[in-house]
């Protein structure tokens, strides 16, 4: 028997017929984000912001030539405003998560691979629940690595949800199994989001004229996946200050349940292809 | 096609055509490109077509400025609407071309698995409602074709350089062996011919 095979004594049979019940009243009905640490791995994020609130912890990658990248800590602020945008998502959904940030992007040169690096084992290491992360790097030579950090993440009970890529190139860690994968749909409801059952996009939440905070306090509308991976990383952290036994793959169970187009009464699999109205909310 | 169009490198060429066609295509006041700096990063105002400032092509500006030091970042594409009401983004997008638009849509361009520029829209003209992500998937394409084409173009570029170099290296070697009794000389002159002759070699496996 190989190393991680399966006792035969000893465990209990997983409860199957949990799942009968699962849906978005039961996952997130009440909850509100408490007791959820959520890092925004992006180009920072501007604390001042009243549609953000505050930042718990700021820290920054610094690159130096010649030299591996360094993770410090710094104030909240965010020059770029991508980070912001996002981190107003989550604050949104769920209003009492503890929100933190990593600045990966905007230091000195565009934002690099190895910065990105170095922030996600940072933020890994720092044990958030849940990191979201909408950007993505194209480098070949940085995917083992970061698959390994992807999966550490896996095993360390922190959710990565990473924002997908429509460009037909190989791109990552979005395509990675071990992170849960979002794309755009084109309606407001904040809380509705479809399973794709054609992955390794694995969800699409609202992507398309976006209300978001942007630098200086104020809002704009954005569109595009990125802005689409932090709701799914808000309801996420919604689920998790609920049920926080949840594992990333129980998580991403409980959300695949909770998808507007999934239904335990489909004959495909519990999948309808057509958008249906959600079940129980 | 203008006169302009005919002047200037290949490159140029190329640029100034991809930004052409995503203003047609989009029915766009204007549509650029930002190269991004291989050395320090800064965005180059590279081309312009439509509203905007021909004169301002060459511009630098720094690493992650507005909406293309977004997509430059985070390799991401997206839109960005009411634009003109967001002063950060109108001062950008405002230096960058001269023109305030009130909506940017934008791709990178990526090659050699690096974002080496973006692709902006501004101000297309929205036939239907709704059409948002039919819009950003045809920039995405756009984006794609212009950033192969540009690899393509340099790898090009990059051969003919090759190449007068190795006739230029011939002619020194052939006049080192006439004229130079020195061996080593024609030895440095040898091993540097074979250098090119191998990447010149590389390059067409590459093809």
């Amino acid at each position: 028997m190989p190393a991680w095979g399966m006792a035969v004594d000893g465990s209990e049979p997983m409860p199957a017929d949990l799942f009968a019940g699962i849906g978005p009243t039961w996952a997130w009905g009440g909850a509100d984000g408490s007791g959820v640490r959520v890092c925004v791995l992006d180009s920072g994020i501007d604390a001042d912001h009243p549609l953000v609130g505050p930042v718990d912890q700021a820290w920054q990658v610094v690159s130096e030539d010649g030299r591996p990248p360094r993770v410090r800590e710094c104030a909240p602020s965010d020059a770029a405003g991508h980070g912001t945008a996002c981190a107003g998502i989550i604050r949104e959904v769920a209003p009492k998560v503890s929100l933190s940030s990593v600045r990966v992007l905007g230091d000195g040169k565009s934002g690099t691979a190895a910065a990105l690096l170095a922030g996600l084992a940072h933020a890994v290491d720092e044990g958030f629940d849940v990191i979201n992360m909408s950007l993505s790097t194209a480098r070949p030579e940085f995917r083992s690595r970061l698959a390994e950090l992807c999966d550490r993440a896996y095993f360390r009970r922190c959710l990565l949800v990473v924002a997908a890529h429509n460009l037909p190139i190989e791109s990552f860690p979005w395509s990675f199994a071990s992170v849960v994968s979002v794309a755009s749909h084109a309606e407001p409801d904040p809380m509705r989001f479809y399973y794709n059952a054609t992955p390794p996009v694995e969800f699409c939440a609202r992507g398309v004229r976006v209300p978001v905070a942007s630098p200086g306090g104020g809002t704009m509308r954005n569109t595009g996946n990125s802005f689409a991976a932090p709701h799914i990383a808000g309801i996420a952290a919604l689920v998790l200050s609920k049920h926080p036994w949840l594992t990333p793959f129980q998580l991403k169970s409980v959300l695949y349940h909770c998808a507007a187009n999934v239904s335990p009464q489909s004959d495909q699999g519990g999948i309808l292809v057509t958008r249906t109205p959600e079940r129980d909310h | 096609m203008s006169h302009e169009l005919l002047s200037g490198t290949t490159e140029q060429h190329l640029l100034q055509s991809v930004v052409a066609v995503a203003r047609h295509v989009y029915a766009a006041a204007a549509s650029s490109i930002f190269m991004v700096s291989p050395d320090t990063g800064d965005l180059v105002f590279a081309a312009v077509a439509g509203a905007g400032e021909q004169s301002l092509v060459g511009r630098r500006f720094p690493a992650g400025t507005g909406i293309a030091g977004w997509v430059t970042m985070s390799c991401q594409t997206l839109i960005v609407d009411n634009v003109a009401e967001t002063d950060h983004f109108a001062r950008d997008a405002a230096t960058s071309t001269g023109y305030l638009p009130s909506s940017i849509m934008a791709a990178p361009l990526i090659a050699g698995n690096t974002c080496i520029g973006v692709l902006e829209v501004l101000d297309r003209h929205a036939t239907e409602p709704d059409r948002e992500l039919d819009d950003l998937e045809l920039l995405d394409l756009l984006a794609t074709q212009a950033a192969v084409s540009l690899s393509l173009v340099r790898h090009r570029e990059r051969r003919v350089e090759t190449h007068e170099w190795g006739g230029l290296l011939a002619r020194l070697s052939d006049l080192a062996v006439a004229q130079t009794p020195d061996p080593l000389a024609v030895e440095l002159l040898s091993v540097c011919l074979h250098l090119l002759q191998r990447t010149t070699a590389e390059h067409s496996l590459a093809r």
